[in-house]
């Protein structure tokens, strides 16, 4: 989209506040995700703490840009792409919250887990695997945000689809250590937490696609199926 | 966006502007201006200083013809006979019985609130005072005065404050029973608890008229209409539901303009 410049300079300078904020706290829940699987790796509680205190943070960021999109529309009634920018970055900034809040569950997950004698799981590298697909997938959709690119928000879409693949095939092998030693039953129901997490995580990557879309066209994809997509945009186009 | 909306080709049109053309004398005020009005509906018409809003809207009334000089070229259909009205062989005087238009500044007569009423009703030959009792009475309701007003029709008009006089103005179009009404920034003088009750009184008046307002706020244009023209330097740029030009105008111009970019 053209970025010619508002007649207030203020606004300008508001809107664009208000975006590089939200990829900051972006950064930092990325951190923060990227953290709590290492946690599930490793067992290490240093990092679990961290995680818990990354979240005060990303609590802060969340009420701080909320009170500047509040601001922004009480003053400037934002119209049009303005307008877009604000309801979708509003909506990327719940997003990344309940994000923190997955990280969280999964360090909790993680501590119970390392703590508990017993038989391990070896799907450790499989829970990885998904983990870093997730964090990738909120990279991706930071960027698209930070250069409003709608395309790659499409492409990050349809990719959402390979976290939820890995998830089903975790929950097939944690099912077979199930039946095989019931002793396991614990532990692996602890990793389909963790599992689920990653999977929100990437639904939550998923969604600021769409914001992206959203602001940028103007359509909104939610709860569209691909064709419904192709052709939302095209119209939008 | 809240609920669906109706598919354009099914809504009634109340009047049709087709390859308008206006000029006063040698200057093209208004190029090729295709723009449907939708009966029963507000439709506002925003655009910067100058870009032939007033222009564009003094064309429905005639109001050009008092001065020599002025041009017209294509036709504005008046639905549902289909009269060009501004075809020469219509009469401006048959035409502006069919609309009324509402200025910027209050501009009651020098009379009784009563006769300021009354008066587009006697011109019209009714004299009988039962049924200008009446009809004042109903167009004051109409304008969401008569409860204010009642007790003091004999007053001057200039007694009445300035939101109230610009809703005399109002009942005075409204006492003959127009079809459409036309606003020209009717509460650029008012403040804004008389500009909300003007808003409100506008988006009531459209179950029986249809509405057109030039308006230079363009929150009120949002709150206000059903659709939106954007006009700059005398074309139309776009027209469209309101929602969809607020929300996502096609235009980058439009958009330039309503997010108050530089164009
Ligand atoms: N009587 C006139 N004679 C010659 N030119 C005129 C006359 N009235 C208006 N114009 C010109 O026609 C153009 C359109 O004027 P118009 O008054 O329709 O604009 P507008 O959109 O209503 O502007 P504003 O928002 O300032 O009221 C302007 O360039 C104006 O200078
Ligand atoms: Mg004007």
């Amino acid at each position: 989209m053209p970025h010619s410049e508002h007649f207030s300079k203020q606004y300008d300078s508001d809107l664009e506040d208000v975006r590089s904020r939200v990829l900051q706290m972006g950064g930092v829940v990325e951190a923060q995700i990227l953290a709590a699987i290492e946690c599930f790796s490793s067992g290490d509680t240093e990092r679990m703490t961290e995680v818990t205190d990354t979240e005060l943070r990303v609590n802060a960021y969340e009420v701080d840009i909320d009170d500047l999109c509040v601001h922004i529309v009480a003053r400037r009634q934002p119209a049009a792409r303005d307008l877009r920018l604000i309801m979708g970055v509003s909506k990327a900034v719940t997003d990344l919250e309940r994000m923190g809040d997955e990280a969280e569950k999964i360090t909790r997950m993680a501590r119970l887990i390392h703590e508990r004698k017993g038989p391990q799981i070896p799907l450790q590298a499989e829970v990885r695997r998904s983990g870093d697909l997730a964090v990738a997938q909120l990279r991706r959709a930071l960027d698209a945000m930070a250069r409003l690119d709608p395309d790659e928000a499409e492409r990050i879409i349809s990719e959402d689809a390979l976290i939820d693949t890995e998830f089903r095939g975790i929950l097939r092998q944690l099912i077979t250590f199930m039946m095989e030693d019931p002793r396991t039953i614990s532990t692996a129901l602890e990793i389909i937490w963790v599992a689920k997490a990653i999977e929100r995580i990437g639904d939550h990557a998923k969604n600021i696609a769409e914001q992206v879309i959203y602001i940028v066209r103007g359509t909104d994809v939610r709860h569209t199926g691909k064709e419904r997509r192709r052709s939302a945009t095209d119209e939008g186009a | 966006m809240a609920e669906p909306k109706p598919d354009l080709d099914t809504l009634p049109l109340k009047a049709q502007a087709s390859a308008l053309d206006f000029y006063y004398g040698d200057f093209q005020a208004l190029k090729k201006i295709d723009m449907p009005i939708y009966e029963k509906r507000v439709t506002a018409l925003i655009g910067p200083s100058g870009c032939g809003k007033s222009t564009f809207l003094r064309c429905f009334n005639r109001m050009h013809d008092l001065y020599p000089g002025n041009r017209y070229v294509g036709e504005i259909s008046l639905h549902p006979d289909n009269v060009n009205l501004l075809d020469k062989s219509v009469d401006p005087i048959e035409v502006r019985m069919r609309l009324s238009m509402v200025f910027q500044k209050p501009n009651p007569f020098p009379k009784t609130i009563f006769e300021n009423v009354a008066y587009g009703l006697r011109v019209r030959g009714v004299n009988r005072r039962a049924i200008l009792e009446e009809k004042v009475e109903e167009a004051l309701r109409a304008a969401a005065l008569w409860n204010e007003v009642k007790d003091r029709l004999q007053d001057m008009a200039f007694n009445l404050s300035g939101g109230q006089q610009q809703r005399l103005c109002i009942a005075r179009a409204l006492a003959t029973e127009p079809e459409i009404l036309l606003f020209d920034e009717p509460t650029s003088a008012l403040d804004p608890i008389a500009t909300a009750s003007i808003e409100e009184l506008i988006t009531e008046l459209k179950q029986r008229v249809t509405i057109l307002i030039v308006t230079h706020n363009m929150q009120q244009a949002a709150r206000v209409s059903d659709f939106t023209a954007y006009m700059y330097i005398g074309e139309l740029v776009e027209f469209g539901w309101t929602d969809d030009i607020f929300i996502k105008p096609k235009n980058p111009q439009t958009e330039a303009y309503i997010t108050g970019r530089f164009g």
